[in-house]
């Protein structure tokens, strides 16, 4: 054994107490300026900023689980900001900008890596569409451009030109396209959030929300009773039925998104390939695995399990991309729950009750979110002023018909 | 394959039916306020537990109610929508507009 290691072992201050990721559990305090629900990425992020920007730090994040064990463990960690609406392409890109940060302002590696991300046309109506995305993108300062199959070809020779009879006719190419390490982002935030004072309680479910004269009071948990002056909600997946403890009725449908994982090979995929059509979309991590998703399943439900059903079809088009495939083996496959809005964009902000504020519908495609939700819903909470950037995704938009379309840029759900 | 009960074809596999949405009450569209119209369209109920559901069997056409558990997956019944609507639903006509108010717009 290297004398060095034994020193470690030997020396009574080791593990350092200062070095600790997370602070030890603690009692929960009565009393809460913010009572945030929900440690996903969202939550913690919206902990973090209200901590570093707003000197908010009497919060506590309320997790039932683990922190990042929901959505932000299970998503396929695609970061692009090519989506169709100029409401979209604006809020997604600044968080593109915040994620090209986050490694160096948490001093902790979360491995962003920038690939690309290349979406296939197969027909001339999703080339038409692509063409409008890339003028949008273009017009925010984004970096997308329409390529054509020659140049598909160069950037991903494995590439199947022809996959299941529909040939590939352009690729919208998003040169700003990333992936990162999702538990990563989770802890970074955390770590940051609970050094600036705020409070993490694992294993801490809300179980009832009180309200007095249209306002939140106080939450109930599996650990008795905290009052609060404000309420943010992050629990993805259970929207709809945590917000039914405030009296809160959603424009949200909860179903399963499934994805899975090979075996890890030599790198020789760069970009993440992208096919709404096939409804299939490929990425190779930093590891050499290959990570891919496709749609959601066909009905909704509130469980995670897996089904052969879904593993049959995405398979069958994940080989028609990529031939070789067929030759790998499967290493893991698993599900989350996506709450899912019908124009497939957020909602966020303002709610029925005065001081709840809402992070929901982030169905899937909220990884990429996670730092600009946490930014934004914090300058909501510390300012009560709604953020220019996401006015456009207040719940209130479906009474007054005025959706924000990105259904087409979130066809492959990633 | 998951199998579902149709009450006109017998089991047959989840993957020939689709998912309706939650029954509900459905407003008058031509006599509701918008938000009423939006809550239909738009909210639903969404919780964990037995729901009341339209479900399609899409090779013979034919809709239907089911009662499913939304947490575990079981379907605890499924029957035909006539157990439910046993008049027809008549709406009211659209109100025409005033000839004063059709020069205005
Ligand atoms: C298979 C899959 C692939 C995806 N791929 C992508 C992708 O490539 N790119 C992308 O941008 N997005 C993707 N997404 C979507 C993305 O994962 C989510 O939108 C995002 O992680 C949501 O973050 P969150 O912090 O809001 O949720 P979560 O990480 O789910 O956190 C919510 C937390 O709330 C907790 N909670 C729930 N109820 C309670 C309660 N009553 N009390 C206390 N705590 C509670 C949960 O335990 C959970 O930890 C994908 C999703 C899935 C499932």
């Amino acid at each position: 054994m290297p004398f060095s290691l034994l020193k470690y072992g030997l020396n009574k201050d080791y593990p350092f107490e200062q070095n600790a990721d997370l602070p030890a559990p603690s009692a929960l305090k009565s009393h809460y300026d913010v009572v945030i629900i929900g440690g996903g990425g969202h939550g913690v992020a919206t902990a973090y900023y209200l901590a570093k920007y707003h000197g908010i730090t009497n919060v506590a994040v309320l997790e039932k689980g683990y922190l990042g064990g929901g959505n932000t463990a299970r998503n396929t960690a695609v970061i692009r900001s090519n989506y169709l609406t100029s409401e979209g392409v604006k809020f997604y890109s600044e968080s593109v900008k915040l994620f090209q940060g986050l490694s160096n302002e948490f001093d902790f590696n979360i491995m962003y890596s920038r690939r690309g991300q290349l979406t296939l046309a197969h027909s001339d109506a999703a080339v038409r569409g692509f063409r409008q995305r890339t003028e949008v993108n273009k017009h925010f300062g984004g970096k997308t451009e329409l390529i054509d199959p020659q140049q598909i070809r160069e950037l991903v020779p494995t590439l199947n030109m022809n996959p299941a009879d529909q040939p590939v006719l352009a690729g919208l190419w998003h040169i700003d396209g990333a992936t990162a390490r999702h538990d990563a982002v989770a802890w970074g935030y955390a770590k940051g959030a609970t050094q600036r004072g705020v409070e993490l309680h694992q294993l801490t479910e809300v179980t009832g929300i009180n309200t007095e004269n249209g306002k939140v009071s106080s939450v109930e948990t599996n650990r008795g009773k905290v009052n609060c002056g404000c309420v943010v909600q992050a629990v993805a997946g259970m929207s709809s039925v945590v917000a039914a403890m405030a009296g809160i009725r959603m424009p949200i449908t909860t179903y399963p998104l499934q994805a899975m994982v090979t075996q890890p090979v030599k790198p020789f995929l760069d970009p993440l390939v992208s096919s709404p059509a096939l409804h299939c979309y490929v990425q190779q991590t930093g590891r050499g695995e290959l990570v891919f998703g496709g749609g959601s399943d066909p009905y909704p439900l509130y469980g995670t399990r897996s089904t052969m059903d879904l593993k049959e079809s995405l398979l069958a088009h994940a080989v028609e991309l990529f031939p070789f495939m067929a030759n790998m083996r499967l290493m893991r496959q698993w599900a989350g729950l996506t709450d899912m809005t019908s124009d497939y964009s957020p909602i966020m902000g303002l709610s029925p009750v005065e001081n709840y504020y809402l992070d929901a519908g982030w169905g899937t495609w909220g990884f990429k979110s996670t730092p600009i939700c946490g930014k934004t819903m914090a300058e909501l909470v510390a300012t009560g002023k709604v953020p220019e950037l996401i006015e456009p995704f207040a719940m209130s938009r479906f009474d007054t018909f005025r959706q924000v379309n990105e259904m087409g840029a979130t066809a492959a759900s990633h | 394959m998951k199998i579902i009960n149709c009450p006109l074809n017998g089991p047959r596999n989840s993957s020939e039916f689709v998912h309706g949405g939650e029954l509900r009450q459905m407003p008058d569209p031509n006599r509701c306020t918008d938000k009423a119209w939006a809550d239909y369209v738009f909210y639903s109920d969404n919780q964990i537990g037995v729901m009341t559901e339209w479900w399609l069997h899409a090779p013979s056409g034919y809709w239907f109610i089911a009662e499913r558990h939304t947490g575990s997956d079981e379907i605890m019944r499924t029957y035909d929508p006539s157990e439910i609507f046993t008049q027809r639903v008549e709406f009211t006509e659209k109100e025409e507009c005033s000839p004063s108010e059709e020069v205005k717009a």
